[in-house]
């Protein structure tokens, strides 16, 4: 890793990470009558250890100048890896969520086992360490085959990759200790925030440098997507994190938003995280990854168009829908739920151009356990959009607001379509990464299949059943008019969905492992004799998906 | 339309600036004019600020991630109502930098919860719940009672909540960690100044039932029972609810 930067670049990533070390020290020193000196010290040993690193490797001989003919993929290998670490811890605390809520005496008196603490561990130990690792390694991957060109230097896209997992490692253990700013999906604490922002920016600056130098004409479609990604989750993330800190050494701070127009901000915001981080990027993924294991090219270049262009003004506008007859003026619920509703369209456009790309491919769906990720990460995709434009009418939503069901909506999206797709982009390049001939094992490539598709109904259903059982407790009368179940009766009658939930959650968490395993067990085959890299570098036309 | 989509393809700079402009509409239409029309937050001159040790109460909330189970936003349903009082309004979070509204009920809304129940039921219910709801699902957080509340920089929380907006006064900013003392220790001299600068309908109680200490207990509870009572405006005749 350190032998591919050049001697500048070394000393680049030295001052860098010296500079890094730097600053943690500072937050160590002013923070430490606060939390924000913990984070401090976690921040120093990251830099220290990345700039002793470095420091010992300073002395190998210069890259040889032949690694230009070749893509730059390094930090992709190292972020699939990150990718499967994530998925077992943050899917790991999921399932230990969901056993808390069965069996709530599990907190042992330990403030950070408990429910609240550990919560938003799972939430962003998913969507930002396992989807968000995933998104950069293969985004790296995509960009580089898409545009037949490297990535402009050796020294940025690591910034990337380990600065955003530094982001990550400082959000979940700030949640351990209690630190938070409660905005769901935007937790992390204001220096925190202004660190990803930095890391964002650099992330940016890959993608117009690379695009930049491509020897092709056009931007593949996939791009358009990683793109609207990155974009758009810089102005929202800026915008829902504006906050003032009590004081610069210390970890708390006050959004700059109150009440009404804060709840809409973080709306805007979490759908929209929805949109861009859950959604975008990972069509991204699919418009890639699932032609090219077909074999076959992109159904409609139009229809790509359309829906593209469609996700990216309509979703946010949606946000709205997750505060119907609430104290937001009704004229936006009106639009919100008006833009969730047509949304269907490009949504399903963009389902319905995968599944096409897939027509002729069947028989290799039926024998194929990596392709059959990714078509039932799109029928999951088309499942996913149908019931949330459902779920954002008004009418609907006042039964499935505050429910389980809400739940049941966001595990179908984020099992069924994120871990889905994300697994098999993951199966299909993982040989050809790290220069195999073949998986370890496609047998537990098929026992995963099963054990995430199991897993995802089981989960779902459950919390189908106990999200309408709920809403329709909440609001059942009896013949004279009072209400028929107090609280506690409704909460009494989820705890067996609540049993079902985590075991289903239990089998999608082994299939994790076993993607784990598989992989690890891929890298340590020997390396075939003959490795032919003339078929994947930037010189040659790589095939193109779609067109 | 398909013919300059082809070219605007070969354009990095034209997509990013493309994407940009789509994306920025949505928003800016639905949330800038929250800001600007007068209607969005109802006119509330009862309206009281939190006092420091209700923010403190509040941040432990934060912390613990009560927020994540409970809301705090009683939508205009009838059955809602029914159960929890009148529905919300959006001036009673106005002063809430972040807001709490919520968006999962695992356990109940919390929005009307204030002087429901007990200094003395609540202290028991978050040590552990299952002592007064045995079905309960809630963490027992025990550590409440032991812990010390930290209340020497509440002054600096207060300012910066007056830096985004609250009207906080100088007084109340330089009296924060005395105030927060004395409203949970009615017997002290400290007591009677928290009365003057917040008001008489402040609570000024032994909130965890021990004069001894200020424990996050105190502050928790505190905070608890004022949820609802910062103004009275959702009790004024509202339209009905569906
Ligand atoms: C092993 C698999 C998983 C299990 C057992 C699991 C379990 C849970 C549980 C118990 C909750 C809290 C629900 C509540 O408060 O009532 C939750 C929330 C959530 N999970 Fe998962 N989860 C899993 C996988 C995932 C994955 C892969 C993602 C995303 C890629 C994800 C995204 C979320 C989100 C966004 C929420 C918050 C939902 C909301 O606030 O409405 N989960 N999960
Ligand atoms: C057309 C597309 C979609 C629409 C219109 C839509 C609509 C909705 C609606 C109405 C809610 C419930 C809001 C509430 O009552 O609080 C919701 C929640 C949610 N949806 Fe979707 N959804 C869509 C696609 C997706 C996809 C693809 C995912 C991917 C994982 C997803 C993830 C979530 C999450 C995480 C939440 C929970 C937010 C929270 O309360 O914390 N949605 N969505």
């Amino acid at each position: 890793m350190i032998a591919d930067l050049t001697r500048a670049e070394r000393l680049w990533a030295m001052l860098i990470l010296g500079a890094l070390g730097l600053i943690g020290l500072a937050m160590a020193i002013g923070g430490r009558n606060d939390l924000l000196g913990i984070h401090g010290w976690i921040v120093l040993a990251a830099g220290l250890a990345g700039f002793i690193a470095v420091m010992r490797g300073r002395d190998a001989p210069e890259p040889s100048a032949e690694r230009l003919n070749e893509y730059y993929d390094a930090p992709t290998r190292v972020g699939l890896i990150l990718t499967l670490l994530w998925a077992v811890v943050g899917m790991g605390v999921g399932f230990w969520v969901a056993a808390l809520l069965a069996w709530p005496d599990m907190t042992f008196d330990v403030p950070w086992l408990s429910f609240g603490r550990l919560r938003p561990v799972h939430t962003s130990g998913v969507i930002f360490g396992f989807g968000g690792n995933a998104l950069i390694a293969t985004s790296f991957h995509v960009l580089q085959r898409t545009t037949r060109a490297r990535l402009p230097d050796q020294i940025s896209p690591w910034f990337v990759l380990l600065g955003y997992n530094l982001f990550c490692v400082i959000a979940a253990s700030g949640y351990l200790m209690g630190l938070t700013q409660s905005k769901e999906y935007a937790e992390p604490e204001w220096y925190a925030d202004i660190w990803l922002v930095v890391v964002w920016v650099v992330y940016f600056a890959i993608y117009m440098r690379t695009l930049a130098r491509r020897k092709e004409p056009h931007i593949y479609v996939a791009n358009w997507y990683y793109m609207a990604f990155i974009l758009v989750v810089a102005i929202l993330h800026i915008v829902n994190n504006l906050a003032v800190p009590i004081s610069l050494d210390s970890a708390k701070s006050y959004s700059l938003f109150s009440g009404v127009q804060d709840a809409m901000t973080q709306w805007w915001y979490g759908h929209n995280a929805v949109a861009f981080f859950l959604t975008a990027g990972f069509l991204g993924m699919m418009y890639y990854y699932l032609p090219k294991r077909a074999g076959r090219p992109i159904f409609s270049y139009r229809m790509s168009i359309i829906s593209f262009w469609g996700i990216t003004f309509m979703y946010m506008w949606a946000g709205s829908h997750h505060l119907h007859y609430t104290a937001l003026p009704h004229w936006v619920q009106t639009l919100g739920m008006a833009f969730s509703v047509v949304l269907l369209v490009p949504s399903w456009a963009s389902a319905g151009n995968a599944l096409l790309t897939l027509n002729g491919a069947w028989h290799k769906v039926r024998d194929d356990a990596v392709l059959r990720f990714m078509a039932l990460a799109a029928i999951f995709y088309g499942i996913t959009t149908f019931e949330g434009s459902f779920m954002a009418i008004r009418a609907v939503n006042s039964l499935s607001h505050y429910t389980d069901w809400t739940i049941g909506h966001v595990h179908a999206g984020a099992l069924g379509w994120v871990a889905m797709i994300t697994f098999g982009s993951l199966y299909s390049i993982v040989p050809s990464m790290f220069k195999r001939e073949r998986i370890y094992s496609q047998k537990l490539v098929e026992v995963h299949f099963w054990l995430a598709l199991s897993g995802t109904v089981i989960y779902v259903f459950a919390m189908w059943n106990s999200g309408v059982t709920q809403g329709l407790m909440w609001r059942t009368y009896t013949e004279s008019g009072g209400l028929t179940y107090s609280f506690i009766d409704s909460l009494v009658a989820m705890h067996p969905y609540y049993i079902a939930r985590a075991f289903g959650g239990l089998l999608f968490l082994l299939g994790a492992l076993t993607a784990l395993y598989n992989v690890v067990m891929t890298i340590r085959m020997p390396a075939p004799a003959s490795d032919d890299p003339a078929l994947d570098i930037p010189a040659k036309p790589a095939l193109q998906a779609g067109e | 339309m398909f013919g300059l989509h082809y070219n605007l393809e070969r354009s990095a700079v034209g997509l990013v600036a493309f994407i940009v402009i789509v994306a920025s509409i949505g928003g800016l239409i639905e949330i800038a004019p929250l800001f600007t029309i007068d209607e969005t937050v109802e006119e509330a001159p009862d309206m009281r600020v939190y006092t420091p040790l209700e923010v403190a109460g509040r941040n432990i909330y934060i912390r613990e991630g009560c927020y994540a189970c409970h809301s705090q936003m009683i939508r205009t349903l009838r059955d809602e109502v029914e159960r929890y009082g009148p529905y919300s309004l959006a001036v009673e979070s106005s002063y809430d930098h972040p807001q709490l509204w919520g968006s999962k009920r695992t356990g109940p809304d919390l929005a009307r919860l204030g002087n429901k129940y007990s200094d003395a039921w609540h202290t028991i219910h978050l040590n552990n719940p299952r002592d007064v709801v045995p079905e309960s699902k809630m963490p027992a957080y025990r550590w409440l009672l032991r812990e010390q509340l930290h209340t020497d920089d509440l002054g600096e929380h207060l300012a910066a909540l007056r830096a985004v907006g609250v009207p906080y006064t100088d007084e109340q900013i330089a009296n924060a960690p005395l105030d927060a003392y004395g409203q949970a220790n009615p017997d002290s001299a400290a007591a009677g100044g928290v009365a003057e600068r917040y008001g008489d309908a402040t609570n000024i109680r032994l909130f965890d039932g021990e004069a001894t200490r200020l424990t996050d207990m105190d502050a928790l509870v505190a905070y608890l029972q004022v949820l609802g009572n910062l103004t009275d405006a959702a009790h004024q005749p509202q339209p009905e609810a569906e």
